[in-house]
């Protein structure tokens, strides 16, 4: 028998997170895989970050995770997105080498003391008195731990099609875990049915690239950890093509074989991902729709061709591939193919993704209905800090919407729920203004540095950044700029108006970091990032005040819990229909509650004295 | 924390009406209206507001010693409709002032722990009939005539907000470079219904009362009917064709609302220069009345200007000629007459229904200014949409009062029925 405080199954993007963010925390982990060579593959397409995604990301560096790190040296095309808009929804993305992030993952799991790998089975969860303690393996050996982490993705049930074939299966290649699957069935917990596709891979060297367009990176690359400069490998360029009314022909006409058109597949797909059949019948207007053939490698000739995912037949794959300008001659390496498989229903979790039902058990990544490597790796982080706290009896660790991504996504999914493959977007943060990729470290890194988190080797760098940061603003408030003097600099701006601190002048619309240095000299001794970051910070002040009581009361609202056993039964005067809804739902905190549909003011007061009277009776115990 | 403020007492006409204030600038916001008394002393004061005398109210003020455990401010009205939206909409352009949210004050009563459960639960139902209440008649006014205005407001910014939000998070993908003709034909669309429902001055007659006007040729009988509306003699009454020559007013009740009825001079082609004037001067004024009842001496007769919708035309002197009609010398028709002014402002009334209340004019506003600002920064949509979206942001919460509420989800199913997204 083996003991850790924290054991994690599943060695995908949430896993490897999870399993790093619960070592970081200081705790015993192991991370247990069927395959360990298969740690930190990307299944899909292979590329990380993006609008939103890219947020994630970020925040995740700022808390020291793997996964920015990883991106960042096996990156092979950054580009930002929105580079030309405002930094609040600019996204940091690029195409990555899989075997390159493969083994960036693999090294950083491997330098991790107190993290074991395990290669094995998980045959079954153990429970004692409604708490998960650990989980046995199918060789029949005991693993004991505090918490258990569940990041099983796509592997539940995982059921392939391509055309009117189908088998069971993870992913092309690997077994699905039906033992597991068969127990966690029997925990009455809600679930549903998903379902996400792929497109075929291509071999590159049978694609005509001189008659293609191609898409390069950006000249300066943009890194998504913040103590990265410069890319460390190689970088290449994209490759674009699109379909024509042939492939549409083809796609149409053999519409009754596809897996999803034929009805072989009960689960929802994702609306912004669909497949070539989607977007064949859906968008049936348009004569032509992008592809973009992404290597997936230096060293590897497959190409990904996003934008024509697919669960038709094999033969119909390569009838339609081959109508494809450039594409004539191709040959397909693998082919398309959709997966169905189970999640379950989040909002049976708490924010900390904690099951509300067992005790010790957390749930992150795709099991959770979450779609991206991105959005898997932010929750197993999670995950990881809130089972290792967990299993030391230390207090939750808490993401607000009003602070991070993160938080928008952990309410939203353990609120609302999903009713297809959730995937993030900058939409969906009603504070995108102030939660930016550029600024995840400064919201994050002080509160990671706060629960032991984060190396010395970043909190040093963390700290001097906002030494020089807080440095830089001051040599800018200090200085007060009349409207005349910012005029003589190019700045233009009505005579009539009042004086400027140098900070003020800053946002100003017309204004550029060049004017600023001449006006006020002593800002010159910044280095350059530090000046465009107090530039961005400067930017959107005057939205961001705006929006700070909304915040305010917001995060009074988040912060007011309502625990897991709270009884609204015994709260006489709410309505049957209430309490029953609240009883469904079984809300975190008040912001939550106030949300579910029906919920009055009334409602929510009730709840809230009912807080009252427990936490005094809790005191008075 | 924001300094509230809301109509404490019932609303409608009353005795007493009481306004309460609470948070740290309750006290501040008081002294811009008048000398606050000390505390918890209660003391009469004039309400004075850019020099006007708004009010004369009893006026007390609480420390945290209060109802809601803040600083407190509660202002003792005379209970008319019209002082106390007065008295709300200057308590709006204070800043640091906000309209209480359904169930706030008893909210931060409970969070600064001045209430305890079983109190709680007795304000519960009464806040719980409040809210409900409000969303019904949200709910109704939304399913009546209004229903339609209100739901293509609705498609217009949802799809504005979409298509913005569109540009920023699907960049990379096959979404339309340019949206800001649609999003500005959008805006501008949203903005002349936004303000033509904040113009219409039905819920602002409700405050300062309606005009209706009487008209009619020369010895029609309008200064009689008057008279007979207003119960004394405050026209004079001639058989000579022209006596009334100014506008007479009379201020009287009809059903509940406050009405200005205008007595004119006799419409007719005249030689005589004062007389004529008398008669330019009547139907301007009529015209801009919000309701016209013309006396005909026949059947058939041409008027000199033509009646609106909803005006009411009765054949007058009934008395005379014996048939139907109404007649201000025997009282013929009076009562139906005052029953059918009361029916056409209840109906003016509850179709303005939507801003009647302050807190929904405040919304529109909020959202009138949201929409201005977002039409500001069309121009910089390349650049910084994130701001158009943020000002389209705050324009949707305003009006979810109205609208019902827009969230995430709506947006993006909009964004994915309308563009193939997904490279």
């Amino acid at each position: 028998m083996k003991h850790f405080d924290v054991v994690v199954v599943g060695g995908g993007h949430a896993g490897a997170e999870a399993a790093a963010a619960a070592a970081r925390m200081g705790v015993s982990v192991a991370l247990i895989t069927l395959r360990r060579d298969a740690i930190g593959v990307m299944s899909c397409n292979p590329a990380i970050g993006g609008l939103g995604k890219g947020h994630l990301v970020r925040e995740i560096d700022a808390f020291d995770g793997i996964m920015g790190d990883a991106a960042d040296r096996s990156g092979i095309q950054f580009r930002l997105l929105n580079r030309r808009k405002g930094p609040a929804v600019q996204g940091p993305r690029t195409q990555a080498d899989r075997a390159l992030y493969r083994a960036a993952i693999q090294r950083a799991l491997a330098g991790i003391a107190n993290l074991t790998i395990l290669q094995a089975e998980v045959a079954a969860l153990i429970v004692e008195q409604n708490r998960a303690c650990g989980v046995t393996l199918a060789d029949g050996t005991t693993v004991r731990a505090g918490s258990v982490i569940l990041t099983t993705g796509t592997f539940l049930n995982g059921v392939i099609h391509i055309g009117d074939k189908s088998h069971a299966g993870g992913r092309v290649g690997d077994a699905p875990s039906q033992l597991l699957a068969a127990q966690l069935a029997d925990l009455n917990l809600q679930r549903g049915r998903l379902k996400t596709g792929t497109p075929p891979r291509l071999d590159g060297r049978t694609i005509r690239w001189d008659v293609l367009d191609s898409q390069p990176g950006d000249d300066d690359p943009v890194m998504f950890s913040f103590l990265n400069k410069t890319p460390f490998a190689r970088q290449i360029a994209c490759g674009i093509t699109e379909t024509n009314e042939r492939t549409h022909d083809i796609v149409r006409e053999n519409l009754g074989r596809s897996a999803m058109y034929g009805g072989h597949i009960s689960g929802v797909g994702p609306r912004y991902c669909p497949s070539i059949e989607d977007k064949v019948v859906r968008f049936a207007d348009k004569d032509h729709h992008q592809i973009f053939l992404e290597p997936e490698g230096l060293d590897d000739d497959t190409i990904y061709p996003n934008g024509i995912s697919t669960s038709l037949p094999a033969e119909v794959q390569e009838d339609y591939v081959r109508s494809i300008f450039g594409l004539e001659n191709v040959k397909i390496t693998q082919h398309g193919y959709a997966i169905e498989y189970d999640y379950f229903d989040p909002r049976g979790l708490d924010v900390t993704l904690q099951s509300k039902s067992m005790a010790g058990l957390f749930m992150a990544g795709q099991i959770n209905g979450t779609t991206g490597y991105e959005e898997a790796a932010a929750q197993g982080m999670v995950a990881g800090l809130n089972a290792a706290s967990n299993a030391r009896d230390l207090p939750p660790v808490l993401f607000s919407r009003a602070e991070s991504y993160i938080g928008v996504m952990l309410d939203d999914l353990t609120s609302q729920g999903v009713t297809e493959p959730y995937r993030m977007f900058t939409s969906r943060a009603e504070y995108r203004l102030t939660l930016r990729a550029d600024n995840a470290d400064q919201r994050l890194t002080d509160k990671a540095i706060a629960l032991g988190c984060v190396s010395d080797h970043r909190a040093a760098a963390h700290l001097q950044k906002m030494s020089d940061l807080a440095a830089a603003k001051e040599s800018l408030t200090c200085v007060s700029l009349t409207s005349k003097a910012l005029l003589n600099a190019g700045v233009m701006i009505s005579q009539d108006g009042g004086r400027k601190t140098g900070l003020e002048a800053l946002a100003l619309q017309e204004c550029s970091i060049d004017k600023i240095v001449a006006l006020v000299p002593p800002f010159a001794a910044f280095a350059p990032e530090i000046q465009d970051q107090v530039a961005k910070d400067a930017l959107y002040v005057q939205y961001i005040d705006r929006q700070e009581k909304d915040i305010q009361r917001l995060k009074a609202d988040e912060n007011m819990n309502i625990p897991a056993d709270f009884d609204f039964d015994a709260l006489s005067g709410l309505s049957n229909e209430l309490t029953l809804k609240l009883n469904r739902h079984r809300p975190a905190n008040i912001n939550q509650a106030s949300k579910i549909e029906g919920i009055t003011p009334a409602a929510l007061l009730l709840i809230m004295a009912g807080l009252r009277r427990q936490a005094r009776h809790r005191l008075g115990a | 924390m924001d300094t509230i403020y809301a109509l404490a007492s019932a609303r409608g006409r009353a005795g007493v009406a009481v306004i309460r204030i609470s948070g740290p600038m309750a006290h501040a916001a008081l002294g811009q209206l008048c000398d606050p008394p000390p505390l918890r002393v209660a003391k009469l004061r004039n309400l004075l507001w850019q020099g006007d005398i708004v009010d004369q109210a009893l006026v007390l003020t609480f420390d945290s010693a209060s109802f809601t455990g803040e600083p407190s401010v509660e202002l003792h009205l005379h209970g008319s409709n019209a002082v106390v939206a007065r008295v709300l909409q200057i308590l709006s352009t204070m800043d640091g002032l906000r309209m209480a949210t359904a169930g706030e004050f008893t909210r931060r009563a409970l969070e600064n722990g001045k209430l305890d459960l079983t109190q709680v639960e007795g304000l519960a139902d009464l806040i719980d009939a409040d809210t409900e209440a409000q969303r019904k008649q949200a709910v109704k006014v939304l399913s009546g005539a209004i229903g339609q205005k209100v739901e293509s407001w609705r498609q217009n910014l949802l799809r504005a907000a979409a298509l913005i939000e569109a540009t920023i998070d699907f960049a990379d993908e096959d979404v339309p470079v340019d949206v800001t003709p649609e999003v500005r034909s959008l805006i501008d669309t949203l903005l002349a219904d936004l303000h033509k429902e904040t113009a219409n001055t039905s819920a602002e007659r409700i405050r300062d009362g309606f005009e209706v006007a009487i008209l009619g040729a020369p010895n029609a009988g309008k200064s009689t009917l008057l008279n007979a509306l207003a119960g004394r003699d405050a026209a004079i009454i001639s058989d000579i064709a022209g006596t009334t020559r100014d506008i007479i007013e009379v201020k009287m009740d009809i059903a509940g609302f406050a009405v200005t009825l205008l007595d004119t001079a006799g419409l007719r082609d005249t030689d005589d220069v004062i007389e004529s004037m008398g008669i330019s001067r009547a139907i301007r004024r009529a015209a801009s009345a919000d309701l016209r009842i013309f006396l005909l001496q026949s059947a058939d007769e041409v008027l000199l200007t033509a009646p609106m919708a909803d005006d009411l035309v009765y054949l007058g002197k009934s008395d005379l000629h014996g048939g139907q009609g109404l007649s201000g010398k025997t009282g013929q028709g009076i009562d139906q007459l005052i029953e059918k002014i009361g029916e056409i402002l209840q109906n003016r009334t509850a179709s303005a229904g939507l801003l009647i209340r302050e807190r929904q004019r405040i919304a529109v506003q909020t959202g009138i200014s949201a929409l201005t600002a977002a039409r500001a920064a069309l121009p910089m949509a390349a650049y910084q949409p994130e701001l158009i979206a943020a000002e389209l942001r705050v324009a949707l919460n305003a009006l979810e009062a109205l609208l019902g509420r827009v969230d995430v989800e709506m947006l993006l199913g909009e964004i994915f029925s309308s563009f193939c997204i997904g490279k």
